[in-house]
């Protein structure tokens, strides 16, 4: 069970979600809807996780996006799952883009996927548990960005699968059952991943780091 | 109109300021100033007569015939004065008055009283029959004095033995005695030649604002009103697609996905349950995703968030993954540009890559923004066959509307063979 505090401007999808999240036997502590609220609600009783939207009130823009970010800030390790109506991967990379997450689990999902609950419930558990969650969607459409130029360019199409399935927060046993392969070669492909992107196998979460890459590699900016 | 405020004598004079003391151009001035004093003096006394009889008699009928009179005798005397303008200027200013609608005097009459044009020549012949003419005899007496100076010698000669007292109580002994004298008025033909110029061209100055034609300031200000109601068009078009946006965003995308809930939900309770009615949950919740998808699509192309949210760059970068040709974007912009603009930049290249994709055959499309001397230069770049006809797309013509609204320019460069390139120019500052 999650002690969860939930930030949802439409009465009714906040409403449903609520419904939704206590069915399977979590907890919402706090159902809000707008940034302000949501801000107060973390700072007086800290949460398991967070939920929130992208856009709300007051100017209806990414408020709901920023303030996670702010209390990730103020809450470090605060687990933060983002739901969005937008596939649109400038809002994933700025979540996911700045500074590198001090651990705790982020995750950025489509608002449709509330509709498959064992799968969004699964997704929302990960996060709980300090993983990093990237919608399918916006990783098909990150992935569909081609050329030589850019790291991606430099993995194979089982590798892209791979990294695709890892950064929708999967393991590698998870990876091996989708993709009908052995555990063994989700390893290999991992491995051949992480030397692809310059990525320091020293490091922590190498999954995170995986995604990340991925990201900046689409925004050189960030 | 730089060239409408030249003045010819203060051209010349500036010119070669020596050299003109010995051009006709004193002459020139002196003609004109001098017949102004004579035909300002026949305005004055035309116009008093009107006036004054006119105000004396205005309780009769017949004062305010005489007033009109007043009015209307500035038409004759405004195209005598621009005809005499030809003494100092190369071209006689095109007269302001329209042609009436109907032949005869009443019509006549009607038209020259309602003309602006008309008032502005009364005024204008009310100053050159006060103020100018009493320069112009001012400057008479100064020229009369400088020439009857400079002929002392000849003048003391002639009327010998009578004796002439230039400076008074001290008589001049003779013609030689009387040199001085002539280098008093060649000194002054000197100045009236200077001083009639500037004279000369205040006059023209003043005749010209009061006398040439100009444009009528209502179709001045009906360009600028169209501009303007224009521009309020476009805008209330984006505020338009933005409200439309809003409500989708608000109103059928969340019910769409409180229906993917409830069929979830539905999907929980039946859990273990071996039952027909499972498959046609999950069978409803794709279609619901594939609703929710369509109309994302729907959003996008209408206003894209990201856009507001993001600006330019992302909103590109957005485009480029979702084309079916590969893109690379590289857009630099120190800071974002008005909605308005950023709108019309997307736009455009969302249906640059659409052709590109659709017909060019293109492999590759390079899309480029900068910001250079407050206008924002966009290009995309396609390896495709080229020959693209910017008339026959009615996008294009389209983008190019929009885009001059916003004062911006839309330039398709597509020879046989490639590569295409569409600019796109739009100032910012201001």
């Amino acid at each position: 069970m999650l002690r969860i505090v939930l930030a949802e401007d439409a009465v009714l999808l906040r409403a449903g979600l609520v419904e939704l999240l206590s069915a399977v036997g979590h907890e919402v502590a706090a159902a809000v809807g707008d940034a302000d609220a949501l801000a107060r609600a973390v700072d007086a009783d800290r949460p398991d996780v967070v939920i929130t939207d992208v856009r709300m009130p007051p100017g209806f823009t990414d408020e709901g996006l920023r303030a996670a970010m702010e209390l990730r800030e103020r809450h470090p390790g605060l687990p933060v799952l983002v739901l969005s109506q937008y596939v649109a991967t400038a809002y994933a990379t700025q979540l996911f883009g700045g500074a590198a997450p001090a651990g705790g689990g982020l995750g950025y999902l489509l608002k449709d996927r509330v509709g498959e609950v064992a799968e969004f419930m699964d997704a929302l558990e990960r996060v709980a548990a300090g993983q990093t969650v990237i919608d399918p969607e916006v990783v098909r459409v990150l992935l569909r960005q081609q050329g030589a130029d850019r790291p991606l360019g430099r993995l194979t199409p089982r590798e892209r699968e791979v990294l695709a399935l890892m950064a929708e927060g999967l393991t590698n046993q998870a990876i091996a059952r989708r993709l009908t392969v052995t555990e063994a070669a989700v390893v290999k492909h991992a491995g051949g991943i992480f030397m692809k992107l310059d990525l320091d196998p020293a490091e922590g979460n190498r999954r995170v780091l995986a995604v990340l890459a991925h990201l900046r590699g689409v925004h050189p900016s960030v | 109109m730089a060239e409408a405020e030249s003045v010819a004598v203060w051209e010349a004079v500036r010119r070669r300021p020596v050299r003109f003391l010995w051009s006709a151009w004193p002459l020139r001035v002196w003609a004109y100033l001098l017949s102004g004093a004579v035909s300002g003096f026949a305005a004055l006394a035309v116009l008093s007569v009107l006036i004054v009889t006119g105000f004396a008699l205005s309780l009769l009928g017949i004062g305010l015939l005489l007033l009109t009179a007043a009015v209307v005798s500035a038409v004759p005397l405004a195209a005598a004065e621009r005809r005499r303008l030809r003494l100092v200027e190369p071209a006689v200013p095109a007269g302001p008055h329209v042609r009436p609608p109907r032949p005869g005097a009443p019509a006549w009459l009607a038209t020259r009283l309602r003309e602006r044009a008309t008032w502005r020549e009364f005024g204008y012949v009310l100053l050159f029959a006060t103020v100018f003419t009493a320069a112009g005899y001012a400057f008479t007496a100064l020229l009369g004095l400088s020439v009857m100076l400079t002929v002392s010698p000849v003048i003391v000669w002639a009327i010998a033995p009578d004796t002439v007292m230039l400076v008074p109580g001290q008589p001049v002994s003779g013609p030689v005695g009387a040199l001085p004298g002539t280098a008093a008025g060649l000194a002054g033909l000197v100045v009236s030649a200077y001083a009639g110029s500037l004279l000369a061209g205040v006059q023209v100055r003043v005749a010209r604002a009061l006398l040439a034609a100009r444009e009528e300031p209502s179709d001045d200000s009906r360009v600028i009103e169209l501009t303007r109601s224009r521009a309020r068009l476009a805008d209330a078009f984006e505020a338009e697609r933005r409200r439309i946006e809003r409500d989708l965003h608000d109103g059928a995308q969340q019910h769409l996905v409180a229906l993917m809930m409830t069929l979830g939900l539905a999907e929980l309770q039946l859990r273990g349950q071996e039952s027909p009615a499972s498959a046609l949950i999950v069978r409803a919740r794709a279609e619901a995703r594939q609703a929710l998808e369509e109309l994302r699509g729907l959003i996008r192309g209408i206003h894209p968030q990201v856009l507001t949210d993001h600006g330019l760059a992302a909103a590109v970068d957005e485009l480029a993954l979702r084309s079916a040709v590969p893109v690379t974007a590289d857009i630099r912009l120190p800071s974002r540009p008005a909605p308005s603009v950023e709108t019309v930049a997307y736009f455009t290249v969302t249906e640059a890559l659409a052709n590109a994709a659709k017909h060019s055959g293109a492999g590759r499309v390079e899309v480029v923004g900068r910001l250079t001397g407050g206008v924002l230069v966009l290009t995309v770049t396609d390896d495709g066959r080229g020959g693209a006809d910017p008339a026959a797309g009615t996008g294009l013509q389209g983008l190019a509307d929009r885009l001059a609204i916003v004062k911006g320019r839309l330039t398709v460069t597509s020879p046989v063979g490639g590569p295409t390139v569409l600019r796109v120019e739009v100032p910012c500052s201001g």
